[in-house]
């Protein structure tokens, strides 16, 4: 056998693929409901606490700038360990699906809100000043003049960020979740061959381009002048 | 008999140990254009600053056609809408266009209706000659267009007082007469005006009254034609000496 069949045979072997299609294509979709929601509650979460930073209210932003810095600091995966392990000894039951939501929803938090303050922060003094001095309150000052620019400043890291997190849904591996790393390697360790994670490769690049594509997108769309 | 639609009285100003502000009295009539004139870090700014609470004064009081501004029970964010401040350096929105810069207090402070508050907007615009500009964004405009642009988000609030600071520095001077031309019509309206500037010709032809003021205190007032050519105190008149030299 050439190297040529014995790299095919390895790594595309037609059989195995058909075999294995249904899996990884479920474990696509698993992966895709739990990023999702993941972004979903993410991103919000890290706007709220960012906008709760701009109240400047001292104890609760030294909680928040606390909670934040060890989100950040933690490795997702010790977290997910921890609390999927953890938690069920003090009696609490919580879904493996939910665990990796929940962790990879508080670590995208803390990253969003780190890069929506920096935004916040990013907007001169004088907007918030002429926004003032026409009768907006400090709340509508961030909803309707502060916040539009500085989403549009945060869009390429935020996009990136989110990106990386929500790859780290291949965690769930570890607590079983059946998305798409979960599925192939389930499948390698059945069939002995790596076609099944060369698949789930495959689908995360079909998964993670087009975010990577909207990310560009949205970049030129936000940028000055004509919205 | 009407009063000063505003009226500053003791008004002290300090960051940190610094005073700033070291008592300030003044009084502006209905319509009448006063126009405020001193050295770089006189507290020029800062007293402008202070009569929309920008500013957070330490003493005095300033009322604001009869509404004291340093009541508890003042509203400041209804007070501000009816105090018009343009600023040196325009601060215009710049992810909005022209007519929602203009618009968008009417809408979401006074909560029009997007009607009534871009009919109104328009005629801000149209006030300042810029009209057909309602949907340009600002990096679309010149300094001076944009600056008019943020006078007219003033004045459609219908102000009672407009507070100019320094509207004319950042601007290249071929732009500046644009912008005092739309302050000279304000002034032919009626409008009443406090106004930090260095145009002294401007001053000399559209002010009732030039105030000036040097280390947080009013030096000297009096009439344009006055002070710029008889200064009682000789600080004023170092000033104005070095400023038309
Ligand atoms: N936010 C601030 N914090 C600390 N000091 C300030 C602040 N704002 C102004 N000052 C100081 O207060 C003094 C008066 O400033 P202000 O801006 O009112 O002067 P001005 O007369 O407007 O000067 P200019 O002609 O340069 O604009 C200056 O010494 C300035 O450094
Ligand atoms: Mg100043």
């Amino acid at each position: 056998m050439d190297t040529w069949s014995r790299f095919l045979d390895t790594f595309f072997k037609p059989e195995l693929i058909r075999q294995y299609l249904p899996s990884i294509a479920a474990g696509t979709v698993t992966t895709i409901e739990i990023a999702f929601a993941i972004v979903v509650t993410g991103i919000l979460l890290g706007l709220v606490l960012a906008v709760l930073r701009t109240f400047r209210i001292l104890p609760v932003n030294m909680m928040l700038v606390a909670c934040v810095d060890i989100m950040r600091a933690l490795p997702p995966i010790v977290l997910v360990l921890l609390v999927y392990f953890g938690l069920p000894n003090i009696g609490i039951n919580v879904p493996s699906f939910a665990v990796l939501w929940i962790v990879l929803s508080l670590v995208l938090a803390a990253f969003a809100e780190e890069i929506l303050w920096a935004g916040i922060l990013s907007v001169p003094k004088g907007q918030w000043e002429s926004a003032r001095s026409t009768g907006f309150g400090l709340f509508s000052t961030l909803i309707y003049i502060v916040l539009p620019q500085a989403v549009r400043l945060t869009v390429p890291p935020l996009t990136n960020r989110t990106l990386a997190i929500t790859k780290n849904t291949a965690l769930g591996t570890v607590i079983g979740v059946p998305e798409i790393l979960n599925q192939a390697t389930t499948g390698q360790s059945f069939s002995g061959n790596a076609t099944p994670l060369m698949m789930g490769a495959i689908a995360y690049v079909i998964l993670f381009i087009p975010v990577v594509a909207l990310g560009r997108f949205l970049e030129t769309r936000f940028r000055w002048s004509r919205a | 008999m009407t009063g000063p639609i505003l009226d500053i009285r003791g008004l002290r100003k300090s960051f940190g140990h610094v005073e700033v502000l070291r008592g300030i009295d003044l009084a502006v009539k209905p319509q009448e254009l006063v126009f405020i004139i001193g050295p770089s870090g006189s507290g020029k700014s800062t007293l402008l600053r202070c009569c929309n609470r920008l500013e957070e004064p330490n003493a005095g009081t300033i009322l604001v056609d009869g509404v004291d501004l340093m009541d508890r029970r003042t509203n400041i964010n209804a007070m501000r809408r009816h105090i018009g401040m343009v600023f040196q350096s325009f601060n215009l929105y710049p992810h909005l266009s022209a007519l929602s810069n203009v618009s968008l207090a009417l809408r979401k402070v006074v909560k029009k209706s997007r009607a009534e508050a871009e009919a109104l907007a328009l005629t801000a615009l149209e006030r300042v000659g810029l009209r057909e500009k309602a949907k340009s964004y600002p990096s679309e405009l010149s300094g001076g267009q944009q600056q008019r642009v943020a006078i007219a988000r003033a004045l459609a609030l219908e102000p009672t007082i407009m507070l100019f600071d320094e509207p004319t520095s950042a601007l290249d001077p071929e732009l500046v007469g644009s912008v005092l031309g739309v302050m000279r019509e304000l002034k032919q309206d009626g409008m009443t005006m406090l106004v930090v500037s260095h145009e002294m010709r401007f001053a000399r032809d559209a002010a009732d009254r030039v105030i000036f003021m040097d280390h947080g205190l009013i030096v000297e007032e009096a009439p344009p034609s006055q002070i710029f050519t008889s200064p009682r105190e000789p600080r004023t008149r170092t000033f104005i000496a070095e400023l038309t030299r």
